[in-house]
């Protein structure tokens, strides 16, 4: 079972209910939690221990000057920027490339090969004696993050059971995150912004034909806009957890919520068994 | 020699445009002759890398001048090697304000 865990607005506590999800699953059963928000992924600071790091390359082209006769073919090709030609030279612009190799295939010179470029590093751990961790992380200053979420889920594909902590929006690393998964969870909160990009998440969920429930967080009980949003869309509420202090400042000491306070455990427990039933389609 | 100025429209009494990637026409003048010819702006509403492809496009015009209010590092990095010198126009007035202040060489190059 494959799990994706989305929000649209950022902030409302994704990862804070992936790690603690994970945390209780994996007291009786073999989990693997995955950080696909690659741009800054923090499940890492809830589980500190050893790991190891293997790089994500992407292929990029690289001109050979003295076969390339200037013809343009390649600059015409791309529809990113990423290759300009000059009478005299080519200008490449690396962080516009998405690696699509046409270039290469177009250029009737054979003057371009390609070369690995890393842009990033998928770090692996094993946490707790159930529990697997993969992290995306790509490096500073790159654009491209849908390699680097591609690379960490596919360390994943073989596992059992799986959860995905997707980055917030819409765009392409939430949507290569929920791809192929058979269920999400859309974390929200009962906020205007809130509730604006719940409404953009449960679209993209619906384009990927993904069955998604709702967790309201940090609920302060004034949650009839969200609650009457999802009644009318027939989107389940999966869970509630209330606006509190103890919570926020367990989760900001790099604490696990389930862990200070085991009596969570069963409602992750109740959590994983709704989204279990929403990934059958009951 | 041929200039190109950033511009909202297809006239010189349009508006500049201050982008130069995404500006929707280019107006390109023969600075001697002042006859003009205005392109429409193919990459206006592209996705990316708008900047280098409309560099390219001025390449292919045989441009020798840019007249605009904001240039992008790739596209400055493209024009640069190509040697088509850049100069800064902001404000909004119309183009031929715009040609004016060139040929009366008010424009600061950037």
């Amino acid at each position: 079972m494959k799990l994706a865990i989305a929000s649209g607005k950022g902030g409302t506590g994704k990862s804070m209910v992936a790690a603690n999800l994970a945390f209780t699953l994996s007291r009786t059963r073999q989990v693997t939690l995955v950080d696909c928000d690659v741009e800054e992924p923090n499940l890492y600071l809830f589980f500190p221990t050893p790991a190891i790091v293997t790089e994500v390359t992407v292929p990029v082209p690289v001109v050979d000057e003295n076969t390339c006769q200037h013809c343009g073919l390649c600059g015409e090709f791309c529809q990113y920027g990423a290759m300009t030609v000059l009478p005299d030279r080519v200008l490449f612009f690396p962080e516009l490339c998405h690696s699509c190799g046409g270039c290469m295939l177009v250029c009737p010179n054979n003057a371009i090969h390609e070369e690995q470029k890393r842009i990033g590093t998928v770090v692996i751990s094993r946490p707790l004696p159930n529990l697997k961790l993969i992290s995306g992380m790509l490096d500073t200053g790159n654009p491209h993050a849908v390699p680097v979420i591609q690379a960490a889920k596919k360390e994943a594909a073989e596992d059992p059971l799986v959860i995905y902590d997707s980055a917030p929006g819409t765009s392409c690393p939430v949507v290569e995150t929920m791809d192929g998964c058979d269920g999400c969870i859309l974390v929200t909160e009962s906020t205007p912004f809130g509730l604006h990009d719940l409404r953009l998440a449960v679209d993209v969920a619906g384009r990927l034909n993904i069955p998604a429930g709702v967790l309201i967080n940090r609920s302060d009980g004034k949650d009839q806009e969200t609650l009457g949003f999802c009644k009318d869309l027939g989107l389940e509420i999966l869970m509630t957890i209330p606006f509190n202090r103890e919570i926020a400042a367990i989760q900001s000491r790099g604490n696990l919520l389930c862990q200070v306070q085991p009596t969570w455990q069963n409602a992750f427990t109740g959590l994983f068994t709704k989204c279990r039933d929403l990934c059958k389609g009951d | 020699m041929k200039v190109c100025f950033t511009s909202t429209g297809a006239t010189l009494d349009s508006p500049t445009e201050e982008r130069f990637g995404r500006a929707p026409y280019f107006i390109i003048v023969e600075t001697g002759e002042g006859s003009f010819e205005a392109i429409q702006n193919p990459y206006a509403d592209g996705a990316g890398g708008v900047g280098p492809k409309a560099a390219q496009l001025l390449i292919t015009h045989h441009v020798k001048a840019l007249v605009s209010g904001l240039v992008g590092g790739n596209a400055r990095e493209v024009l640069g090697t190509a040697g088509i010198a850049m100069y800064t126009y902001n404000g909004g007035g119309p183009v031929k304000d715009a040609v004016d202040k060139f040929n009366n060489n008010t424009l600061i190059r950037s």
